[in-house]
């Protein structure tokens, strides 16, 4: 049901002229998809769902839309070429499901590799409940490390890039 | 939007629950759902939504962004110096055991300081992009 409503969402999506629209449509986007982690049980990941994907983006898809115009302009040619290439890749992508194991399946690889090791030991490891936070943060420090050297080059890209304006103004006014 | 009297009065009262909600996230990541990511996204859109009902110049004068360039690089500053501190008492980089007596504690200790970086710079990286991006916007900019 909940993936009914998301593909219906998607299909105005694309359809929608008006870029106001299509922000606030994707907020809803992120708020079913959120749903969906919820109802699988992955709390963390839909809580960063809502609050990065409905909150914050949505908010500075509006910001820089008050800096742009509201209609999408239409497409100058027929997109046959991307067309083909959507649909062969989805073919594909359809094709390569059936060969991955059934959601929830206990002798999925992703569940026989590390994960039990996570989930028996890290209560006497690291002594804390929510083993998400002890993966992310300790087994897998390094990772988190990197995100969030990734974080803060996309502030500072953003503040160089777009920054730059503000500081040349004084000298235009001496 | 200064003009919205129930949009001003609205966002008063939500504020600092929604600052205490981040903080709350931010601090029991370890317990429950959450995290420094999460925290830090739910502080940024906090302070976003206040400079957007009471003005950017409002948000500039609480928040500046000076400060918040500066955060960006401490939360990273803090996380990686997390790693070189454990160096320095004789583990491994990232290797939080040796930060307290009992490794448990020290993992414990360790997790919640990494995860205070996290929340810092994201937090602030959104803070920079929005004072970016809406600054662009403003009537008597360039």
């Amino acid at each position: 049901m909940l993936l009914i409503l998301l593909v219906i969402t998607a299909l105005t999506i694309v359809r929608m002229r008006s870029i106001l629209a299509v922000i606030m449509l994707s907020g809803i986007y992120s708020f079913l998809m959120a749903s969906i982690f919820l109802v699988l049980d992955a709390v963390d990941v839909a809580f960063t769902e809502a609050a990065v994907g409905a909150g914050v983006t949505t908010v500075l898809g509006l910001v820089a839309l008050s800096l742009t115009e509201d209609r999408e302009k239409l497409p100058t040619h027929k997109p046959f070429i991307a067309i083909m290439v959507v649909v062969i890749t989805g073919v594909l992508l359809l094709f390569a499901t059936q060969d991955m194991p059934n959601i929830g399946d206990p002798n999925a690889p992703i569940h026989r590799h590390v994960a039990p090791r996570y989930i028996e030991d890290s209560p006497e490891e690291i002594g804390i409940p929510n083993f998400v936070t002890s993966i992310l943060a300790d087994y897998r420090g390094y990772d988190t490390l990197g995100e969030v050297a990734v974080i803060f080059t996309a502030g500072i890209g953003v503040m160089l890039l777009l920054g730059r304006r503000r500081k040349r103004r004084p000298e235009d006014q001496e | 939007m200064r003009e919205h009297l129930i949009l001003r009065v609205v966002t008063k009262v939500l504020l600092p629950f929604i600052i205490l909600f981040g903080l709350y996230v931010q601090f029991h990541g370890d317990f429950g759902p959450g995290g420094g990511f999460q925290a830090g996204v739910i502080i940024a859109a906090g302070c976003i939504l206040y400079g957007i009902v009471f003005g950017l110049d409002t948000l500039r004068r609480a928040i500046p962004p000076g400060v918040v360039t500066f955060l960006v690089a401490i939360g990273l500053t803090i996380y990686a110096g997390t790693g070189f501190a454990t160096l320095l008492l004789g583990g491994f980089f990232l290797d939080y055991q040796v930060l307290a007596h009992d490794p448990v504690h020290g993992h414990h200790y360790g997790i919640l300081i990494v995860e205070l970086g996290v929340g810092i710079t994201v937090s602030a990286a959104m803070l920079t992009i929005f004072y970016n991006f809406a600054g662009r916007g403003e009537p008597d900019g360039p």
